[in-house]
């Protein structure tokens, strides 16, 4: 199982990543940064490629195989993929779920 | 190369000429493989189960680091009047031909997305565009691939990943082997080269779409035998 502060980490330092490439600033990054949400850090684009950096990430660092963008995730009311610590805590669950199938 | 369907047929033969050309081919199919060569790795798994595609990717991705060209040609076909097509038919026509092409676009693109390069070449008909009695839903779920494809190839191609179809005429494989002859020779007859299709005009056509000079070309279809 991957450990939270690692699913955290792996979240901040991809985010940080492409606020960077976007020109933005990377510094102020955090766990409660919002991702998905009028506020965005990122665009559309970018969300989508945060997703699939996360996922590459997981499976190629630490051999988790997981499609973040699941059944569960596309019919929650709230995006678990609204901030950091919103979008670790929901990598811990998909691979729960993963385990438990 | 990732190439889908390729025990027999169209997908063997695109799997065997380009391993012949030192490619490293990957392909699957629901059984097992049908012939052995250098540089060619098989996988048998049902291509409409999600997990089993993405355990498939995942797998290539570890032991090659990437990909670069995927060959949708998977597919099924079953010539039936719809007023004597069952549902579970349509449904199982529908999730290999759009469903499973969509899963492995999808997470073959994960993977090329890093490289910010990749070809994928999805597999259509000219029984879409030639209105086939008898096909109408083998039809509908290649032309869903189609316009699939067209769409994908928008999303994708901020990562200089091309994706364009190919439409085959008939070709003599085990795909239209239960057709009547009387149909196969009026297909023919309506084109304007008036031939079966063959296996090396499937491979011709891959060869421009897969191209590294080809990155202009995306979103395309280029169907054989002069249908449009």
């Amino acid at each position: 199982m991957i450990d939270q502060n690692v699913a955290l980490e792996i979240v901040l330092s991809t985010l940080r990543d492409a606020v960077h490439q976007n020109g933005g600033d990377a510094a102020a990054v955090n766990e409660e940064t919002v991702i998905v949400g009028p506020e965005s850090v990122i665009d559309s684009i970018g969300v989508v490629s945060l997703i699939v950096d996360i996922e590459q990430r997981l499976e190629m660092e630490h051999g988790v195989s997981l499609t973040l963008a699941n059944d569960r995730a596309m019919s929650q009311r709230n995006s678990p993929f609204r901030t950091p610590s919103v979008l670790a805590d929901h990598i811990l669950a998909t691979e729960s779920e993963e385990i438990a199938s | 190369m990732l190439v889908t369907g390729s025990r027999k047929g169209i997908g063997r033969h695109l799997a065997e000429t380009y391993v012949r050309r030192g490619y490293i081919v990957e392909g699957c199919s629901r059984g097992a493989a049908s012939f052995e060569a250098e540089g060619y790795t098989h996988t048998e798994f049902d291509i409409t189960e999600e997990k089993a595609v993405k355990a498939w990717i995942s797998s290539i991705a570890r032991r090659h680091g990437r990909i670069d060209c995927v060959l949708n040609n998977a597919a099924i076909a079953s010539m039936n009047h719809v007023l004597l097509t069952p549902a579970a038919t349509a449904n199982r026509m529908l999730a290999v031909n759009v469903t499973a092409t969509m899963l492995v676009c999808r997470d073959a693109a994960k993977v090329m997305m890093r490289r910010k390069y990749g070809r994928i070449v999805n597999f259509t008909t000219i029984v879409d565009p030639i209105g086939l009695a008898g096909e109408a839903i083998y039809a509908a779920s290649k032309s869903a691939v189609a316009t699939f494809t067209r769409i994908l190839a928008f999303e994708l191609g901020g990562w200089g990943i091309t994706c364009n179809l190919f439409g085959a005429t008939p070709i003599m494989t085990d795909m239209i082997k239960g057709v009547p002859q009387n149909k196969i020779d009026a297909v023919v007859n309506g084109l304007a080269i008036k031939r079966l299709g063959s296996l090396d005009d499937c491979v011709n056509v891959c060869d421009f779409f897969i191209n590294p000079l080809s990155d202009n070309i995306t979103a395309q279809v280029v169907y054989l035998g002069g249908v449009s």
